[in-house]
């Protein structure tokens, strides 16, 4: 009786081990990236995201790899059941650094999976950082090329500091050829000028500098975001509209401000209650997956080619570089952006902003120009 | 037979009894802001500190703890995109298990605040953090994940530039999550199994800050959340989301209300005392009292008294009957974090890290002790385990008697 109970546990065992090790994580991950708005799909994701969870180390990079198509959600759930398996295999010396590494290297592989097969071998081996890092100064992912930007800004920091200045001057501009974010841009940009090199800011980010616009229609009450106005329906440089105080015409502006932002209440009037139509064109030389990044403290709707992208009823809650990102499509050659910037009534000292900046750039946050700098004339009667 | 099961309940009981209660949520597990069975120091300084945990990134969210479990979220990255959920033992301090997840939505905060603002929430076998980004995540106790939410990935116009700071709060098997700003302006009910919307409610389009409340009005009664806007207060059913009676004198965005002995204390008009309504009767305002206005910090009931801390660090206390003022003290100010009370003390910490605990008294309120912290803390602290549990950015902190 004691054999074959014996016997029998060693046959469990045994069958254990097979489904443990016949466990396809493909399936699960699968399952996992079928997720979408609104909770669909979290019943069945809920329950392969905790099978997954359980599995070895083995399962690291299939995970990793699985990043590449799937949404932003599904990949917040691959991220969960990753961490978990990734914990397990530091605790137990199970982490396959050598596939982590090479994943790493490999640039074909989504960005942010290589970000975190990053973050998770340098638990285990920090001096990884000194190995992969300065090779990615122009990567596709934005974080892996921040810490490669900030080496070198460290790095002609010391240069400068050791009045070794052509060489300083080398490194920042190196810095600044991958720097996307501004806290490093800012960084670099005043030691570059303070050694005398010409940085154009508008041009490294990708901010329009020349702009058609007409003004003000009414928005008294904040009824003029829902109105439809005549820039909605066709833009037409040569018409004088009926606006909130008689005629209103476009008229040509240009900012020469670093960021790009254009002040209407100080380079036009610190219109209240009302509406202003902002339009520039972009000239992409083929059909791109672009971002229309933009920073106001005012209501706004954009739209590209007369398709609405967003719009935003919000009104005084600060304004920043990059504040909204709107995904874009260019179509080759001539692209016609409209924004509607609409300006309330209050009447707070905090409450009198009325302007804005907007920049194109790559999802890596990369400024990219219009391939016709003269643009603009392009619109202007 | 029995005896055997006896002795295992007993190390049970002495982990219960040694954990004490759990604070499950912002202001406790009835957002009351009390502590009714903790006895945390009264005299403190600095040698009650019993550990300190390093942090990362930028957090100001306040702290809770589950059996013997504190969880805590923050944010790292240039643009606090990286969600941090993380555990610690509350014994030692040793961090036992953190989860990251990237944010779907908008991260864009006031300098002051940060995308961890919103305090973490739990049933007991669950934990939910929730972000500025609007990203809701589910863990189990031991940080395996159960189930995700994007509500801006979801509902893009949902975000404020300003930042999220609104508390999720669990109500029986729905987890309240506000997501209240000047556009798509919402509060979601969502199922603690799955994050799967129960219900899903429009809110008044003005950026809020402040947090759900609980009512219930006794032990056996059914419990209602209370959501309050720049319009007033909505009390809601939690299985549902509608509205069994509001109150619309308008309140505050950014302190919270309160309830003591099925009255609530709401930011309106100063502070106003309200009964609260039925299906079929409104609710009744008892007082408006503009010399108990609070400033970010919410009001709190404790010991038959209504306290408030204004904008200028003075401590009011007052009588629930009328609204009359009973006794001020001015502390060293400025408040974000809500003052919380047991054992006869208030425990309020300024945004410069300095803790004080008041012992309450009938004539007057008296500063017991003091601790500096030396940090910047906006976030609400917890009591469990006879203790406070304190964070700044960089430091989650255990304070126990010696």
């Amino acid at each position: 009786m004691k054999r074959s109970g014996f016997l029998f546990c060693l046959m469990f065992l045994f069958s254990s081990q097979t489904i443990l090790q016949a466990y396809d994580v493909t399936q699960d991950i699968a399952q996992i990236k079928q997720v979408q708005k609104e909770g669909q799909g979290n019943l069945a994701a809920s329950k392969s995201v905790q099978q997954l969870s359980q599995a070895d180390a083995s399962a690291l990079i299939p995970i990793l790899s699985s990043f590449e198509g799937a949404n932003p959600l599904a990949v917040n759930w691959l991220r969960g059941a990753f961490e978990t398996i990734a914990a397990n295999a530091i605790e137990q010396k199970k982490l396959p650094v050598d596939q982590l590494e090479k994943f790493i290297l490999d640039k074909s592989q989504n960005p942010r999976a290589r970000r975190l097969a990053y973050e998770t071998l340098i638990k285990v081996d920090p001096k990884a950082e000194d190995r992969l890092i300065p090779g990615m100064i122009n990567d596709t992912s934005v974080t892996l090329r921040r810490d490669a930007v900030q080496r070198l800004i460290d790095e002609a920091a010391n240069l400068e500091k050791a009045d070794k200045k052509g060489q300083a001057k080398k490194v920042y501009l190196q810095a600044l050829s991958g720097a996307t974010d501004d806290d490093q841009v800012k960084a670099i940009v005043k030691p570059l000028r303070g050694l005398g090199e010409q940085i154009d800011l508008q041009k490294h980010f990708g901010f329009l500098s020349d702009w058609m616009i007409v003004g003000p229609f009414d928005n008294g009450d904040k009824k003029g975001y829902d109105a439809v106005y005549a820039p909605e329906e066709k833009i037409d440089f040569t018409s004088a509209l009926e606006g909130k105080e008689g005629k209103v015409e476009w008229k040509p502006v240009k900012t020469e401000d670093d960021y790009g932002i254009f002040d209407i209440a100080k380079s036009i009037s610190a219109y209240k209650g009302a509406v202003m139509y902002c339009a520039a064109d972009f000239y992409s030389p083929e059909e791109q997956s672009l971002e229309i990044r933009l920073g106001t403290p005012n209501a706004w709707k954009i739209w590209v080619n007369g398709k609405l992208l967003f719009a935003r009823n919000e009104y005084h809650r600060g304004m920043v570089l990059d504040q909204y990102i709107v995904p874009v499509t260019m179509q080759p050659g001539k692209n016609v952006i409209l924004l509607k910037l609409c300006q309330n009534e209050q009447t707070e000292n905090w409450a009198q902003r009325y302007q804005f900046q907007v920049r194109v750039a790559r999802p890596s946050g990369t400024g990219v120009r219009s391939q016709k700098p003269e643009a603009t004339t392009q619109l202007a009667p | 037979m029995k005896n055997e099961y006896v002795k295992l309940l007993i190390p049970l009981i002495a982990v219960g009894l040694c954990c004490g209660a759990d604070w499950p949520q912002f202001r406790g597990s009835l957002t009351n802001n009390v502590a009714t069975s903790e006895t945390p120091p009264s005299k403190v300084s600095p040698e009650n500190i019993a550990w300190t945990a390093e942090l990362e990134g930028r957090g100001a969210s306040g702290p809770i703890v589950v059996g013997d479990k504190v969880f805590i979220t923050s944010t790292t990255g240039f643009k606090q995109d990286q969600l941090h959920l993380s555990c610690f033992d509350a014994s030692t301090g040793k961090r036992l298990w953190e989860r990251q997840f990237w944010a779907t939505g908008r991260t864009q905060c006031h300098n002051k605040m940060c995308v961890a603002t919103p305090t973490p929430a739990s049933d007991g076998k669950r934990v939910f953090a929730t972000f500025s980004s609007n990203d809701v995540v589910c863990l189990d106790l031991e940080g395996n994940l159960l189930w995700i939410r994007g509500l801006s990935h979801d509902y893009p116009n949902a975000s404020n530039s300003l930042g999220m700071a609104s508390s999720p709060i669990v109500v029986g098997e729905t987890l309240i999550v506000p997501v209240e700003n000047d556009d798509d302006s919402f509060t979601t009910g969502l199922d603690v199994k799955t994050g799967i919307a129960r219900w899903k409610i429009k809110r008044p389009r003005v950026a809020n800050w402040s947090s759900p409340a609980m009512l219930k009005s006794s032990p056996e009664a059914e419990a209602l959340v209370l959501l309050q806007s720049s319009e007033g207060v909505d009390a809601v059913y939690p299985e549902t989301g509608e509205t069994a009676w509001q109150y619309e004198q308008g309140a505050g965005r950014i302190p919270s209300t309160t309830v003591g002995d099925n009255v609530l204390y709401v930011p309106s008009n100063g502070l106003t005392a309200l009964a609260p309504g039925s299906s079929s009767e409104p609710p009744k305002v008892l007082w408006q009292e503009q010399k108990l206005s609070p400033g970010t910090a919410s009001p709190l009931f404790y010991q038959k008294r209504v306290f408030t801390v204004n904008s200028a660090g003075v401590l009011t206390c007052a009588n629930p009957e009328d609204g009359e003022v009973v006794w001020r003290l001015r502390l060293k100010g400025p408040f974000s974090a809500t003052p919380i009370a047991a054992a006869n003390h208030l425990y309020l910490v300024n945004e410069k890290g300095l803790l004080q605990v008041v012992q309450l008294a009938e004539e007057q309120g008296e500063v017991t002790g003091e601790i500096d912290l030396k940090a910047t803390i906006l976030a609400t602290p917890a009591i469990s385990d006879n203790s406070l549990f304190l964070r700044s950015d960089e430091h989650l902190w255990k304070i126990s008697s010696k």
